[in-house]
């Protein structure tokens, strides 16, 4: 008798959850268009970025010589290669990976882009533009390790089942390639560019925390309520 | 009541089920053995707690006196593997690690012991990641019959191993000592050395050419050693092998004057 009890308490746990789910999802629905937009900009003196020495790969020479992107600082003190994303808020929601693949690609020896953010399932087109073969090696915690060899012109695709923010990316051969790749449960994230700029669109009204990721100089994060129709503006500032 | 009845037997079915996984993962498969991990346990606390310590993370006593260190066993990454890069081993991959030791390394052949009190290993080995219980297992890849080397497979070979860039970690003779050898690490963050490929006949995973073959297409999970599944047809890799082979023959050659 006792174990018919427990049998019944896991299937009405079960219901709850699931109806939960459905809930929440309904809840999803009904978004119209207010966004998270802003800038992230580095306060001090920008280290200098460092020439890098390819010359171990005859066929990693480019036209212009090509530094370290650990900390990019453009004009007007912008930073770029941050990820700013939904931290908190979301409930547990459940969103589907976009159809179409991010892109990943190799060239001049190095990843373009140094860091690249995606959803949860959704794949990652690797491309290697290089006359010279890489091998492709994410480093995850939470992730599948894969380590691909990819000549010039083959194709590679993968994919990242679980949030992870952010998985280092490394390519063995040539040991100056360091990049990242940020994987999201939700598509509520970007990524920095030259203006550091970034822009979090469509999102459901409600309380959120924000969070910009630098993958050398840290985390920050902020808290911000969006209503319906209502846009709000951020600023982030690394040191 | 009847809708509640059917929904108790399906909740019933799903716990047998779950049950069921994870007692399959407190067991281990090879040929007719089953190995329990109940009776794994008493044995690794006996021969392998010192190096791969009580929670099986690889940080036993002797784990900082030795280089490689010992395998980290929950995060299930493994190098020896007949599966592709980035899933779990089969059981008779870590039966077989076990029973031949891994060269150039701290891990001696453990053959002394009794085929059951291997397999009884791998099942204890198995319950420090709960990755075990998570995932299917795979199918191990596939090795042709390997075609009769020639100076023109071997010769391809050659023109393979500098066009995938091998010699950058291996060397362009294979001595281990290309311009990238000294910046490589595991994904633990621990330098690791590229193999030499002219030190002798015996490999990590096993010294056969059928052995290198697998370890081309699956790659050293881990390590910087990547999969060429993706980019070579099976045919190249046989090449690819037969070149390496050569390098081998090269120096048990130099041994022998």
């Amino acid at each position: 008798m006792k174990t018919r009890y427990l049998l019944l308490a896991l299937v009405t746990v079960l219901a709850v959850v699931s109806s939960g789910r459905w809930l929440a999802n309904a809840v999803a629905a009904d978004t119209s268009a207010q966004s998270v937009s802003g800038v992230v900009k580095f306060e001090g003196t920008a280290p200098k970025p460092t020439q890098i020495n390819m010359s171990t790969d005859p066929n990693c020479k480019s036209s212009s010589p090509a530094t370290t992107e650990d900390v990019v600082v453009g004009a007007n003190d912008s930073l770029e290669g941050v990820v700013v994303y939904v931290a908190d808020g979301l409930g547990d929601r459940t969103f589907q990976p976009p159809a179409q693949p991010a892109v990943l690609e190799q060239k001049g020896c190095q990843y373009r882009p140094h860091v690249v953010a995606l959803q949860a399932n959704q794949k990652l087109n690797v491309v290697n533009s290089d006359a010279t073969t890489h091998n492709i090696h994410p480093s995850p915690a939470n992730n599948r390790e894969s380590n691909t060899i990819q000549p010039p012109g083959v194709p590679l695709e993968l994919s990242f089942a679980r949030e992870e923010i952010a998985i280092p990316v490394k390519c063995n051969v040539h040991p100056w390639m360091r990049g990242y790749i940020a994987v999201f449960k939700h598509p509520y994230f970007a990524v920095t560019g030259k203006d550091g700029s970034f822009e979090l669109k469509d999102l459901p009204p409600g309380s959120y925390t924000i969070t910009a990721w630098h993958g050398k100089l840290g985390t920050q994060s902020q808290k911000v309520t969006v209503s319906a129709g209502q846009s709000q503006k951020l600023e982030f500032a690394f040191k | 009541m009847r809708i509640m009845a059917h929904k108790m037997s399906v909740t019933a079915a799903f716990f047998i089920l779950f049950s069921g996984l994870s007692s399959y993962a407190q067991e281990s498969h090879i040929g007719s053995l089953t190995g329990k991990a109940k009776h794994g346990k008493a044995l690794y606390q006996r021969y392998c707690i010192f190096c791969h310590g009580p929670q099986g993370d690889g940080n036993g006593e002797s784990a900082p006196y030795l280089d490689p260190k010992p395998r980290d066993f929950t995060k299930a990454t493994f190098k020896c593997r007949s599966t592709p890069s980035g899933d779990l081993p089969l059981d008779s991959d870590l039966y077989d690690t076990i029973t031949r030791g891994v060269h150039a390394s701290g891990m001696p052949s453990w053959r002394p012991l009794l085929r059951q009190e291997r397999a009884d290993l791998v099942a204890y080995i198995k319950t420090f990641s709960p990755r075990f219980q998570e995932e299917q297992p795979v199918a191990p890849i596939q090795i042709p019959p390997e075609p009769a080397t020639s100076a023109e497979s071997v010769k391809r070979g050659g023109q393979l191993f500098q066009s995938m860039n091998c010699g950058l970690c291996h060397g362009k003779e294979g001595r281990g000592n290309g311009p990238s050898a000294a910046s490589l690490t595991d994904t633990r963050g621990y330098p690791i050395r590229p193999f030499d490929l002219t030190s002798g006949t015996r490999l990590k995973c096993g010294d056969s050419e059928a052995g290198i073959f697998r370890d081309l297409t699956t790659g050293l999970d881990g390590t910087p050693m990547p999969s060429f599944a993706s980019a070579l047809k099976p045919d190249q890799i046989w090449d690819l092998v037969h070149y390496i082979a050569t390098l081998r023959a090269a120096a048990k050659l130099a041994d022998k004057r």
